[in-house]
């Protein structure tokens, strides 16, 4: 029999060993996954995996896909130390890509230096906005921000589909439902020749640093962990709850909001009816399989995007559906918070002595 | 009459013992149908204990069970209640977004149609009891949903209700009504065990009254001839017994053996630090306490302190006075002259109030956190650890932490250990020590040896003499009689949300602040 024993302290070997036995097990079961559909197993690993890997491009893209992963998990995971909620990200990225994009196509043919940071400026109003409702509701009438996130999140999506095929379509794009393309001095520079690798990539690893000192030295991110522990420490405390939400939620939408501009502004060029592969949704995953921590984040976002790009690979490859890229990435969480347990507690075999 | 009836529950020898602890020794117990019994005991005397091995939650160490002049095993709830037992608990179930016939179905297992709302009527009718079994939960008072805990263990037509502390929770209207509810359901022939501490109410409501003190029996009453005075000295004891009234876990203080140890030598007309006038706080949540007209004042160099039961307000107070709930207005309370109603803690600590909550995990301390980052908690409004900036000071933090470790001799494996490794003692002197350090001019500091072991109850009685010693006023709220005795110049008592007159020390026994922790607004009212 196997049986579970709780730990006197818990596993800080676990805390990190966890996401690793996840990682472990997803594999395992893509592999399963991949022999029930008649892939070869090798070959589907290697095309899920590694292929990616091996080109200039590919790394290139790793960098992209993974560059508003992190900055949004890095803001997450601030904000789920203390216990906020916010699971509309998604929506708050949308929403800065349609602030700063429109920004974007306000300033049409304008050749000046302040195109790019008023459209940065626009991202960031544009995901806090629409961050802020949820904030407003949770701290005015103690609204689940669980829920009222996830619904902005929908009212986001329809929004920009909206814009695209109204007042922001392409007067010359043949009633297409997407904006016109955005002009150079409205696109970020790519550095890297042969790749799309551009400034999102680096403001991540920004990210992730400020998140790390936020958290770790500030009297602010102190706060924030404590809030997420012990409410009532924190009222002793003389801890504010209210602007602890507050910050959370605005913190995750302008990250959130800024990814989406970056998007827009970066690999896609232009206001398109969907313009993330669910960056916001995956980036939660990607705080949990993180632990919340900065650090973590950067790795669980790498990984996470390496899944974007094994998808692609395993699609054109071996022909398998792109939902194979959600079925890991849902493996993997699901593995998680499995593994989760061994935190605080121990498998024990044989009976009870 | 009643008399010559046999007892409905006979309880013979109930013993129960927890690590530690014994918290019912060979405990004896009748109660006849018809009969109003009061059981009456401090907290910690074992009564939740007995009533929950009579209503099957718990199940006796030794000892025997009669119901109806036979033995019987109870071995859960569900048993208790096809006997006929029913209990109202302190704390109600029930779901807020549900419906009174909802919330009475769940709980009776009936099925919530017409035919259950008419009954709820019906009960609720007859027993003086309104309730509208269309209302959500979330809708009523306090005093309504518990009308919904006792209706739904009506129903089940009991012979025996246990009701715990029923009226904490309640108005004076409500606790009229319930009484004559109770009256009339006694007047039926149901037995009530109705447990209290409030002398007031069981010489109202009580036929006969079973004292506990330290898990024992030690005496039966006559509620309607004794004075609340004999109840409060049978209650508490002799003040040279009531170290063993806390059922053994409160330590000694240290000058117990020497008597009272003369108040510090403050200077009579020392300054007011702090005083509160007509304080007025609404409760906070559906389970908690409103305060009302609380008027105190703190000199410096004073060590006050307000004695009760747990659940009179005590946490409301500590909350309204470290500013974790604000007052209506910035004047009702003063700090050294200053306004501070309005502020939050963290003004009011850089002003110079620092505070010790009851909790010690969760509130006082974060559980997970290291004993550095838990000085960060309070002492960064204060120097040393006060930065001033947006970053914290963790070097400062680490050394007022291994300060506080050497100087309260808290065991632990250094700053770094983890708040939830130590012991409660422990952690309670790193807490004290951890507001001491920070050289406050005024002290709130709530229950400071509840749970604690004797040496660390030294310890800390020891840093608080010299405390107020060294001018600093001192509020201590504290249910150990004992340690309110030995250490205060003057004290007062907590009741219901409401302060009592307060007195010298000198001037008063324990048996008269028994009378003023039993609801006595002053002892002349009492007389």
């Amino acid at each position: 029999m196997m049986r579970l024993e709780r730990r006197a302290v818990p596993s800080r070997v676990m805390v990190w060993g966890a996401p690793l036995i996840a990682l472990g097990l997803t594999l395992l079961a893509g592999c399963a996954l991949f022999a029930l559909l008649g892939v070869p197993v090798l070959a589907a690993l290697h095309a899920f995996f590694v292929e990616p890997l091996t080109s200039r491009y590919g790394l290139g893209e790793l960098g992209v896909k993974a560059a508003p992963l992190v900055m949004i998990a890095v803001a997450l995971s601030i904000g789920f130390r203390a216990q906020v909620w916010n699971i509309g990200a998604e929506g708050q990225l949308i929403a800065g890509a349609i602030a700063g994009g429109s920004v974007a196509l306000a300033l049409y043919e304008i050749e000046a230096w302040y195109v790019l940071p008023a459209m940065v400026l626009g991202g960031l109003a544009g995901g806090m906005a629409w961050a802020a409702v949820p904030a407003f509701l949770k701290v005015r009438f103690n609204a689940n921000e669980i829920l009222t996130s996830l619904m902005m999140s929908y009212i986001a999506v329809l929004l920009l589909s909206l814009l695209v095929s109204g007042p922001l379509r392409d007067p010359d794009g043949f009633n297409f439902p997407e904006s016109r393309l955005f002009h150079d001095a409205a696109l970020l520079p790519r550095p890297w020749s042969g790749t799309r690798l551009h400034a999102g990539a680096a403001v991540a690893l920004l990210v992730v640093v400020a998140g790390w000192v936020l958290l770790s030295r500030t009297l602010l991110g102190f706060a924030l962990r404590v809030h997420g522990q012990a409410p009532r420490a924190a009222r002793h405390a003389g801890f504010r709850a209210s602007s602890l939400v507050w910050f959370s939620l605005l913190a995750g939408g302008a990250m959130a909001g800024l990814a989406g501009l970056f998007e827009v502004a970066g690999p896609i060029g232009q206001l398109l009816p969907s313009i993330s592969p669910g960056y916001g949704f995956t980036a939660i995953i990607v705080a949990f399989v993180g632990r919340l921590h900065p650090v973590g984040v950067l790795f669980a976002g790498l990984i996470m995007a390496l899944s974007y790009l094994g998808g692609e690979s395993a699609q054109i490859t071996l022909g398998l559906p792109l939902a194979v890229t959600g079925v890991f990435q849902g493996m993997l969480l699901f593995f998680l918070l499995a593994t989760d347990v061994l935190i605080r507690y121990r498998v024990r075999t044989g009976t009870r002595t | 009459m009643q008399s010559a009836s046999p007892p409905l529950m006979r309880l013979t020898g109930i013993t129960k013992a927890y690590p530690g602890v014994l918290a019912n020794d060979a405990v004896d117990l009748s109660i006849r149908a018809g009969e109003i019994q009061a059981l009456l005991g401090e907290n910690g005397a074992g009564k939740s204990t007995l009533v929950k091995v009579m209503y099957g939650l718990l199940q006796a160490d030794a000892g025997s069970v009669h119901w109806d002049g036979e033995a019987v095993t109870i071995g859960s709830p569900a048993r208790a209640r096809q006997l006929g037992i029913a209990m109202v608990f302190q704390h109600f179930s029930l779901f807020d977004a549900l419906s009174v016939l909802e919330n009475v179905a769940l709980g009776t297992g009936l099925d919530a149609d017409a035919e259950l709302a008419e009954r709820i009527v019906s009960v609720s009718e007859r027993y003086g009891l309104p309730l509208d079994p269309n209302r959500s939960v979330y809708t009523l008072s306090v005093g309504e949903r518990q009308r919904i805990e006792i209706v739904r263990c009506l129903l089940q037509e009991p012979r025996l209700l246990i009701m715990d502390e029923p009226t904490s929770v309640l108005t004076p209207v409500e606790v009229d009504t319930l009484f004559e509810t109770l009256a009339r359901l006694a007047a039926e022939g149901v037995a009530i065990l109705y447990i209290s501490h409030k002398l007031g109410e069981i010489r109202a409501l009580c036929h006969s009254a079973t004292i506990l003190r330290g898990g024992r029996r030690v005496a039966d009453a006559d509620p309607a001839r004794a004075s609340a005075d004999d109840l409060a000295r049978l209650m508490m004891g002799d003040g040279v017994q009531l170290g063993a009234a806390g059922a053994g876990v409160l330590g000694t203080p240290a000058n117990a053996s020497t008597g009272r140890q003369a108040p510090c030598p403050s200077d009579a007309a020392g300054t007011v630090r702090l005083s509160t006038s007509g304080l007025d706080l609404a409760a906070g949540a559906p389970d908690a306490l409103a305060l009302r007209d609380i008027t105190l004042s703190i000199a410096a160099g004073e060590l006050v302190g307000i004695a009760g039961v747990a659940g009179n307000g005590q946490d409301e107070l500590l909350a309204a006075l470290a500013g974790e709930r604000r007052a209506p207005n910035a004047e009702d309370v003063l700090l050294d002259g200053t306004a501070i109603g309005r502020s939050g803690p963290g003004e009011r600590r850089r002003l110079g109030l620092c505070s010790v909550p009851e909790e010690r995990l969760g509130h006082g301390a974060v559980p997970e956190l290291s004993l550095s980052e838990n000085v960060l908690l309070t002492a960064h409004h204060r120097a040393p650890v006060a930065r001033g900036g947006p970053l914290l000071d963790r070097r400062a933090a680490k050394a007022f932490a291994q300060r506080i470790i050497e100087e309260f001799d808290v065991r632990c494996d250094g700053p770094d250990s983890v708040a939830s490794s130590l012991s409660g003692g422990n952690l309670q002197k790193f807490i004290v020590g951890r507001e001491i350090l920070q050289a406050p001019g005024v002290l709130v500091i709530s229950q400071p040896t509840w749970g604690v072991d004797a040496g660390a109850a030294a310890t800390i009685h020891r840093a608080l003499r010299a405390l107020a010693a060294d001018g600093v006023a001192v509020l201590l709220i504290s249910q150990d009689l004992d340690e309110l005795m030995a250490l205060c110049d003057r004290i007062g008592a907590l009741c219901a949300g409401r302060l009592s007159t307060f007195y010298a020390t000198a001037d008063v026994d324990v048996r008269q602040v028994g009378l003023l922790m039993g609801g006595a607004a002053s002892l002349e009212a009492a007389a």
